[in-house]
């Protein structure tokens, strides 16, 4: 089963420029592609960058900004493999952002 | 065989089974359906020739042969439902005796799923008591003054979020065991607390489920501190309840009880599980020293008679192992039986001060009572109508009206039953 951890940080506390922060994603990442559980993964550019799109009456109306403004923002994310919730959990508690911010988990819907 | 004795047999099992069926299925509303269809077919089958030998093996082969039965419906109607949860049904073992060992295993698989830290704090409790206490979901909306309808979403929502971001149904592993316990430990006494609390018609069996409950687990995970200081402080709160209010209902506080219609019985369960669970090794557990501080409560002969010092004591303890604010206050109290009404004041106004209680009706009507000691009453008058204003039941704003009257002074807060 595959699960979406959605990496929510405040901006200001942002430190992937540190590289005690660079090195802990690295040896985190490293260690779930190793064990099988790594299916894709990224670092996203700051909340500043994104532009919102919304078709209405077949209208795209496009805005500057995240959908909602929120205390803390997606930051990056990975999609894993896990066999149940608690599997999926412990890995998101593992990532470095955990610390400081919030991973919320998805379970990636299975089309039938 | 009667209908009613047929309903008590079912009730005994269906906890049990359903818990066997949810494993094997792997579907909590498959399991409950067709447990709902043997139930049927047991009227039937019994009715006429009495008891099968082993009701829940009886049960469960009955159950799985209707959710075989329903899932082979399903692939006709819907060719996408996978052949594999058919065959994974069929293929079940046979299940031949009572296994206590396994009805207990999966009965805990139960518990801890539907306490699982994933579904909200109000979906875990209904879900234990509707799957693992079998209470119907009008009797779960009543007792939390929901609507039915709120109760059946609340329900439905849980066992969903459980499929689709599969909530694994297993007792969790040894590192997650403590902290899982923990939260099982947590519904467990929000479903008796729920009950001591409404005493504006809360529903008098939560109390009965949740001891109910912790003896269930106790006896499925015997030498856990946490759970047999759960249930000694359980059985020692629940021992003064006939005390606790009078005829019409109103409270009566710790002071003026009847002790002698306190159980004795449950006093001394509850005795015996405190002193097991303070003797087991490592950090002592909070509910463990509740139960202690209630214990010594329940062993004084009369209220003048408490063994306030070491009370105090155990509530410093208490604040060590589980700092709170509530305890705090609860320590300011005990602190008052010792060494006088004005150094407990000068505990809750720094606690007032410090604003994490300032809601609290409770806080308010202890300030209340030591300024009454000191015959400061104008205060105290001030304080209980504090109280009166932020007291979330009937029967407590009625005790808190009756010792304003007993100061003399006439409460400003209008009575909401006479507007």
């Amino acid at each position: 089963m595959q699960y979406l951890l959605l990496i929510y940080i405040a901006e200001s506390e942002e430190r992937m420029g540190d590289p005690a922060e660079h090195a802990a994603y690295g040896a985190f990442t490293q260690d779930i592609v190793q064990k099988g559980q790594f299916k894709a993964g990224d670092a996203l550019q700051p909340v500043a960058t994104a532009t919102t799109v919304r078709v209405r009456d077949g209208k795209t109306l496009t805005t500057d900004g995240p959908f909602a403004e929120t205390r803390e923002q997606l930051g990056g994310y990975y999609l894993i493999e896990a066999k149940d919730l608690d599997e999926a959990t412990g890995i998101a508690a593992r990532i470095p952002g955990a610390k400081r911010g919030s991973i919320e988990v998805r379970p990636v819907r299975v089309l039938s | 065989m009667t209908d009613t004795e047929i309903e008590a047999a079912f009730r005994r099992e269906a906890g049990s089974a359903l818990a066997t069926l949810i494993r094997l299925l792997g579907d909590f509303d498959l399991a409950e359906d067709s447990l709902q269809d043997a139930f049927a077919g047991a009227l039937k089958a019994w009715r006429r020739s009495g008891p099968p030998d082993h009701p829940r093996a009886w049960l469960i082969r009955a159950a799985r042969n209707r959710a075989v039965d329903q899932l082979r419906r399903r692939v006709r109607l819907n060719a996408k439902t996978p052949m594999l949860t058919i065959d994974a049904a069929l293929a079940l073992p046979e299940i031949t005796d009572d296994d206590d060992d396994i009805a207990g295993d999966d009965t805990l698989r139960l518990i801890f799923t539907c306490c699982h830290p994933a579904l909200a704090m109000e979906a875990r409790v209904a879900l234990t008591l509707r799957t693992v206490c079998g209470l119907a979901t009008p009797s779960i909306a009543r007792a939390f003054l929901v609507s039915e309808e709120t109760m059946a979403q609340r329900l439905v929502r849980a066992k969903a979020k459980i499929k689709a971001a599969r909530v694994p149904y297993r007792v969790p592993p040894p590192e997650l065991l403590e902290e899982r316990l923990e939260g099982v430990l947590a519904v467990i006494y929000l479903v008796f607390t729920e009950d001591y609390a409404g005493i504006d018609g809360g529903d008098r069996g939560l109390a009965d489920e949740a001891i109910r409950l912790a003896r269930l687990v106790g006896g499925l995970m015997p030498g856990q501190a946490g759970v047999e200081g759960l249930l000694a402080l359980m059985l020692l709160q629940d021992a003064r309840r006939p005390a606790r209010t009078d005829a019409d209902g109103g409270i009566v506080r710790l002071e003026d009880q009847d002790r002698s219609l306190w159980d004795r019985g449950k006093i001394a369960e509850g005795v015996r599980l405190v002193e097991t669970a303070l003797a087991r090794p490592g950090r002592p557990n909070s509910y463990a020293i509740q139960a202690a501080i209630a214990a010594l409560h329940g062993q004084a002969a009369r209220f003048e008679a408490t063994d306030w010092p070491q009370i105090a004591g155990l509530y410093e303890v208490l604040l060590r192992v589980h700092p709170s604010a509530v305890i705090e206050l609860n320590h300011a109290v005990a602190v008052s039986m010792v060494d006088g009404p004005t150094r407990a004041l000068n505990l809750i106004d720094s606690l007032n001060a410090r604003g994490g209680l300032t809601g609290y009706h409770l806080l308010h009507a202890a300030r209340a009572e030591m300024l009454r000691r000191l015959e400061r009453n104008d205060e105290a008058a001030e304080a209980f109508r504090r109280a009166l204003s932020l007291a979330p039941t009937e029967a407590e704003r009625r005790f808190l009206r009756g010792r304003l009257a007993g100061l003399g002074a006439a409460p400003l807060v209008p009575n909401p039953n006479q507007i």
